[in-house]
């Protein structure tokens, strides 16, 4: 992998955003918000267990495991009332999931820059992204014991 | 004026000016008539997609409110642009309404407001309790027809104030609606804003800190005219002839407590300062407060170097 390729998934996605239209793009991060899956009881039920990610403006909770394969697997709630976080973080989430610890750590802090949302976002509102792949990647070194 | 003020209720009929605040049933009430546009402005800039009232348009802050280059408003020609983009006539009766007790609802009225916009209105409690009464939303987009809204110059005296009008300002009140932590200077970020970076902390000398949801009652709209008088008149000792300035980081939660000044309370002069703690704190020379005491106003010699 060289220094700028993306993950698949995280690559596909960037492509998808930069093909469309301003507000399409916007109509596309709403399909992700909905898209961001429930948590699995272990955390609904232990919210304690998730790091809060406080760049974010709404609240933001995401935890990382590495499964059996030693694969990252992504975890994030976000309130409803709160969709362009819930977009962001359903995104991760996707694209984040299933990768290598290498590969998960080899993302770029500033993803949320590549998928062309900048005018119809905002870069404010979207500082709340680069937040929460900081945080996924601490948990990551954390989790592989490179910290 | 096309719709009569809303006195359905006492709270709203006190207000010094009652007009300006409408409640929920008297939008319920007045939906899709002629000559009245509902506007949706949110800190999220997709939760009007989600579902919002029906026939309201949607104006974003970030994104169409200001100036894309420059740290100030669109122009005169930009805002005639995006409303008659929307829409919405000079003549119409607007009412906004957002997320988040209204933040952003209330720094689009003021944008609006320097624009002078006849009459503008703001939805009492906001998105949230619109929803909490289990009135209608939809998804449906309205396709207004495109108006010729006039170009306007916005005014930046009356109801605005620059860095250099709050130093010419200090020994009059201010009012700082951050938190208490960012008021001392303890926090030098808004524990949910990081991004809003400054570099110093601290409060702007003799400004007086009432977080702006002292001004919010617990469904989500704002106090009493007495209460609110117990805490700018009473506390706070404030007279409605005097000139105040608000302000908080970038000026969206200090616009929330600019607008029950100035309208629910009738204060004359009240100006919001929107470059506020994060132009305020970067500043070079500009004297600065730290700790829970208001500090004394300083000395000529400390104000801010001429530029």
């Amino acid at each position: 992998m060289t220094d700028n390729a993306l993950p698949a998934a995280l690559a596909e996605i960037s492509e998808d955003f930069l093909d469309l239209d301003e507000n399409s793009r916007l109509e596309l991060l709403l399909d992700f918000s909905r898209e961001l899956p429930e948590l699995p009881a272990r955390y609904s039920d232990h919210p304690e267990e998730l790091e809060r990610v406080a760049e974010c403006q709404s609240p933001v909770f995401i935890r990382v495991e590495l499964d059996e394969a030693g694969l990252v697997q992504l975890f994030a709630t976000a309130p409803q009332e709160a969709p362009t976080t819930r977009g962001f973080a359903s995104i991760l989430v996707q694209g984040l999931s299933g990768l290598s610890v290498e590969s998960a750590l080899a993302v770029p802090s500033d993803y949320s820059q590549r998928l062309g949302l900048a005018r119809a976002v905002s870069p404010l509102r979207l500082a709340g992204m680069t937040g929460m792949i900081r945080r996924a990647q601490r948990q990551i070194r954390l989790l592989a014991g490179h910290e | 004026m096309t719709f009569a003020f809303d006195t359905s209720d006492p709270k709203f009929a006190d207000y010094a000016h009652p007009g300006k605040l409408v409640s929920t049933s008297w939008l319920a009430d007045r939906l899709g008539e002629p000559g009245l546009v509902v506007v949706e402005s949110d800190e999220d800039v997709l939760l009007y997609s989600v579902g919002h009232i029906p026939g309201a348009v949607k104006v974003d802050w970030h994104t169409e409110l200001n100036d894309p280059v420059v740290r100030d408003y669109v122009d005169g020609e930009g805002f005639a642009e995006l409303l008659s983009a929307k829409g919405i006539s000079r003549d119409d009766t607007v009412v906004i309404y957002g997320d988040k007790s209204n933040w952003w609802a209330a720094y689009a009225l003021w944008v609006f407001t320097l624009f002078g916009h006849p009459d503008v209105r703001l939805l009492d409690g906001g998105r949230d309790k619109w929803i909490a009464e289990g009135r209608d939303i939809t998804t449906d987009i309205p396709d207004r027809i495109a108006t010729r809204y006039p170009v306007i110059e916005r005014d930046d005296h009356t109801e605005r104030a620059f860095r250099d009008d709050v130093i010419d300002h200090l020994g009059n009140p201010l009012i700082d609606i951050r938190s208490p932590q960012e008021y001392t200077g303890e926090r030098v970020t808004h524990p949910d804003y990081p991004e809003e970076g400054v570099l110093r902390g601290g409060h702007i000398p003799t400004a007086h800190n009432v977080p702006w949801a002292r001004a919010v009652a617990a469904d989500g709209g704002y106090l009493t005219r007495e209460e609110l008088e117990a805490i700018y008149r009473g506390e706070l000792g404030l007279a409605p002839t005097e000139s105040v300035i608000t302000y908080c980081r970038i000026g969206e939660r200090s616009s929330h407590t600019w607008f029950a000044l100035r309208y629910l309370l009738g204060f004359q002069a009240v100006r919001n300062y929107d470059g506020s703690w994060t132009e305020w704190g970067n500043a070079v020379r500009v004297p600065i407060v730290q700790g829970s005491e208001r500090g004394t106003r300083p000395a000529r010699g400390a104000r801010a170097s001429a530029h």
